[in-house]
């Protein structure tokens, strides 16, 4: 009779009680060998690999807008020096030309960014440099969005929302080979 | 017979524990998801740039990372001072990038493998120069996804 007893007892309840620790020593070990990573960052398409170089005399000049970067981390654009500061809003302007002006792009589509940067220029310029470049674009990609859809301009959209927006404002950067200054000893 | 009997004493029954584990395996399963097992130990010093454009690298099965920076203190002897690259868990050339890839594009399946982003985590202070050739080698081996990792810039 007792026999029977105790183990009615035992079936009565499975111990949850160590389960906490089981899960405990789990966390424990996550917690121990993982790093929190931010995965961000910017993303490029980069063109495919071709032997020879692009050939830009083609274009017109009005529809090139060249940046250039040194070694030193100065700016370049379309032959003038200017601040980082000041890029992104000289790349909108050229790119929708809204005042017509015979210098700068006819089109939108038309419009081609070309960046060119030394061997020796620092790599934190160069990303604020694209970084600038790209949000030029986004910007005028939320501009146009919010005009045409009320939204703002993401990737979440329909595809024929984007590819409408991004027919008409298509982000064309080209970048040159770098010229070889002030690579490191 | 009132409706709420006041005067009558109930025993004081114990705090069950038995909803501990469902916490302790909540915190579990959301340390699991956004942590990430780093598969080697960086031997270069990597400080990100800040940028503002962002976009976040979904499918992190889809990602493989290259990095460039200056060897850490302790490989400064034997490497020196020179931004290097390294891929998994050991500096490398230039030249190896091909290989490495391909390593990696052989375990994902064939219909994902265009989805393959290269996620290049690269010191801000080093000079363009390694990283222009690491871009070289990926667009010679039509790697053309690429990601230059960079943290959101403080307002």
């Amino acid at each position: 009779m007792a026999k029977k007893n105790s183990r009615d007892r035992m079936s009565n309840e499975i111990n949850a009680g160590s389960m906490a620790d089981i899960a405990f020593l789990l966390l424990i070990f996550f917690l121990v060998t993982t790093t929190i990573v931010e995965d961000k960052g910017i993303t490029v398409k980069l063109p495919p690999w071709s032997e020879e170089d692009p050939d830009i005399t083609k274009l017109k000049s009005r529809n090139v807008f060249a940046v250039l970067v040194n070694a030193q981390n100065d700016l370049l654009v379309r032959g003038e020096s200017m601040d980082i500061t000041m890029l992104r809003e000289k790349t909108k302007e050229f790119i929708v030309n809204p005042t017509k002006r015979e210098d700068l792009s006819e089109r939108p589509t038309k419009a081609i960014i070309t960046l060119k940067n030394d061997r020796g220029t620092n790599y934190e310029t160069y990303v604020s440099v694209y970084n600038e470049l790209k949000a030029a674009y986004d910007e005028l990609w939320d501009e146009m969005c919010l005009r045409k859809y009320g939204v703002k301009y993401s990737e979440d959209l329909p595809l024929a929302w984007r590819k409408s927006i991004k027919d008409e404002i298509p982000m064309v950067l080209s970048e040159a080979e770098p010229t070889s200054f002030g690579e490191e000893k | 017979m009132s409706k709420f009997s006041k005067g009558k004493k109930k025993p004081q029954p114990a705090i069950s524990t038995a909803s501990l584990p469902d916490i302790v395996f909540m915190l579990l399963f959301f340390f699991m998801v956004v942590t990430k097992l780093r598969d080697s130990e960086l031997m270069v010093k990597v400080t990100t740039p800040f940028a503002t454009q962002l976009t976040k690298l979904e499918d992190k099965s889809l990602v493989n990372y290259l990095y460039i920076g200056r060897p850490v203190e302790k490989y400064k002897a034997t490497y020196g001072t020179k931004p290097r690259l390294q891929l998994g868990d050991k500096f490398s050339n230039v030249n190896e990038i091909p290989i490495f890839l391909e390593r990696f594009r052989v375990k994902i399946p064939e219909a994902q493998r265009s989805k393959i982003t290269t996620s290049l985590r690269v010191d801000g202070r080093v000079t363009m120069g390694i990283v222009q050739d690491v871009k070289t080698e990926l667009r010679k081996a039509n790697q053309l996804k690429i990601n230059y990792s960079a943290k959101k810039k403080p307002e």
